[in-house]
């Protein structure tokens, strides 16, 4: 938005030989001053390039071959391992599995709007509930793994719960692939909602106060205020949460890894990236799986540009 | 009148369900991490309580057979020098952009652009082979670069400030001979605080609870952060759920402690971090 232009003229004057007019500085002092910015963007530049950069041209190359990670020597395979990707039925799999995280995300936006519109009206121990909600966001991913590993286990938390109701169960949450893949998209559930939450609130909270008024003394109940002033107020909010859902359920890594180490059928995209190229050693192959999920990731993220042109792209 | 009534407690009965929800798994670790070996393996059930309150016992061999010491000195020293690193870095880049016009400068913005569109996860299988060829693996330089040196959205934060700015400042400082650089660190990074605020508390949340950087990039024994010593709580201490829960309850301490203390900042930082 700022436009910089207007500060290339000032800096001429501030040089040693104090001409009138912004005349050309000397040739040292030019040289010197084009050189600034790009003193301060060395570091900046070197490590994107080397850590965000580089890693993606290598994957790329490294995907089009049959390298191990550490022999010198690797065959150029062509699409093979793309094929290999789309063809072998336990390597596609994993997509399955980040449907349940996908259908989770649907439940913790769902309620994290809930919480949103209720916390924003008069609520007592309104702050107590906001931090409740949200304090699971912060906790470290392998405390939360442990705290349902106990929660889940036979004889733990859920099932004296259960017990308390009259309900006994010997049900090995854990134990089978759906129970275990729905258990542990609900501990994502536990755990991003209060991102949600808290974003879908400070949207709504910076929606002018005057409006509900108008709105109820136009006779207007709590569901046509939801409707016609929250809902258009927070889509910004909306979409972002929408993609970083989506993203987040193709990537989901901490939870699955630390409760299942990816067994009885958890397996997802990035534990099974991670087993490729660290554990077998098949550097190709995961360099090509990593491939296909960026692609995904960014196809997500234009796709949601195309649909709701944001209003305000900054920078610069 | 009723029907508001009616529509009130069930808003109150929503949140008190929510609450447990999210305290009770919490709060049974808690007491968990409270009993001896004997009340947990005897099937008294996860909800009982705790036959002495004031057993820390378990919280001393988590602490030292767990190597926690050294896993809170570990990530400490990756904390401060790669938050720190991000604040220099994110404020750099941020007054170089906004600050002067000079060529590719559309291609520099546009490179930082598209790279906070990739997620770092993807990317692992061969940033590992570059880490790896500069001598970083499993040494504490392997997070502390990448932590460094893979976070766009510090940079946004500090160029929304940067932009907030008065350029006058600036050029008055100019007049009176100063150079950029001594602009940069006498006007505009002591006017960044806020952002550096906001940095520093979403950068330092993350670096704290990462796990799979970490794991990947030091798997030695004696280079345990916090998350991944408490992942070989798995091993050794197999069954045992009470020194386990003492374990996680130690990393979720300080968590906790920050969050009551820094509420309103906290907040706000991850409203501004997310909404970029």
């Amino acid at each position: 938005m700022t436009d910089t232009t207007h500060r290339t003229a000032p800096p001429a004057t501030a040089g040693p030989p104090p001409t009138a007019t912004p005349a050309p500085a000397p040739r040292a002092a030019r040289v010197w001053r084009g050189l600034t910015p790009w003193l301060f963007l060395l570091a900046p530049l070197a490590l994107l390039v080397t850590f965000t950069y580089a890693p993606i041209v290598n994957m790329l190359a490294y995907s089009f071959t049959d390298w191990d990670g550490v022999s010198p020597e690797l065959h150029y395979t062509g699409v093979g391992n793309y094929t290999e990707l789309f063809t072998r039925p336990d390597l596609f799999e994993v997509f399955w599995v980040s449907g349940y995280y996908l259908a989770a995300s649907v439940v913790q936006i769902v309620l994290a709007l809930y919480f949103a519109t209720v916390l924003s009206f008069n609520v007592r121990f309104r702050n107590f509930f906001k931090g409740v909600l949200f304090f699971p966001y912060l906790i470290n991913g392998v405390a939360i793994g442990f705290v349902f590993l106990y929660f889940f286990q036979d004889g733990g938390t859920l099932d004296s719960v259960l017990a308390l109701f009259g309900h006994h169960t010997d049900h090995a949450w854990l134990g089978t692939p759906v129970s275990a893949n729905i258990s542990l998209a609900g501990v994502s559930v536990w755990r991003y909602l209060g991102l949600n939450f808290v974003l879908f609130l400070g949207a709504i909270q910076s929606i002018p106060g005057e409006l509900y008024e108008a709105a109820e003394l136009d006779g207007a109940n709590r569901w046509h205020q939801f409707r016609h002033i929250i809902a258009p107020g927070i889509r910004p909010v909306l979409t972002l949460t929408v993609i970083l859902s989506i993203s987040g359920s193709l990537s989901a890594f901490d939870i699955p890894y630390i409760m299942t180490g990816g067994a009885t059928g958890t397996e997802t995209f990035v534990i099974q990236t991670v087993k490729l190229a660290f554990q077998f050693n098949k550097t190709g192959l995961a360099s090509a799986a990593a491939v296909v999920l960026l692609l995904i990731i960014l196809l997500v993220t234009w796709i949601q540009r195309r649909l709701v042109p944001d209003e305000r792209v900054d920078l610069v | 009148m009723t029907r508001r009534t009616v529509a009130r407690t069930l808003v109150y009965v929503s949140l008190a369900g929510a609450s447990v929800v999210v305290l009770l798994p919490l709060v049974v670790v808690f007491l968990t991490s409270l009993k001896t070996e004997r009340e947990t393996s005897n099937d008294t059930g996860a909800l009982s309580l705790p036959h002495d309150l004031l057993n820390f016992h378990n919280y001393v061999t988590a602490f030292q057979d767990g190597r926690m010491l050294s896993a809170f000195g570990n990530t400490a020293f990756i904390l401060v020098v790669s938050v720190g690193g991000t604040v220099l870095i994110g404020s750099m880049t941020a007054y170089a952009i906004d600050r002067f016009s000079f060529r590719f400068k559309k291609l520099v913005v546009a490179l930082f652009l598209v790279a906070a569109l990739v997620p770092g996860v993807t990317t692992q299988v061969a940033t590992f082979q570059i880490v790896n060829s500069f001598g970083m693996f499993n040494t504490r330089w392997a997070p502390i670069a990448l932590y460094m040196g893979t976070d766009i959205v510090s940079i946004y934060i500090f160029l929304q400030f940067v932009r907030s700015i008065p350029v006058s400042l600036d050029e008055a400082a100019r007049l009176d001979g100063a150079n950029a650089f001594t602009v940069y660190r006498r006007i505009i990074f002591p006017l960044l605080k806020p952002a550096i605020a906001t940095v520093v508390i979403v950068k330092g949340i993350a670096v704290y609870n990462d796990f799979y950087i970490p794991f990947l990039y030091m798997p030695s024994q004696d280079l345990g952060v916090i998350s991944t010593s408490l992942f070989r709580f798995k091993g050794p201490f197999g069954a045992h759920w009470e020194t386990i829960s003492a374990g996680a309850i130690l990393v979720i301490l300080p968590t906790l402690v920050v969050f009551l203390c820094l509420q309103r900042y906290i907040y706000n930082g991850f409203t501004r971090g997310a909404s970029r």
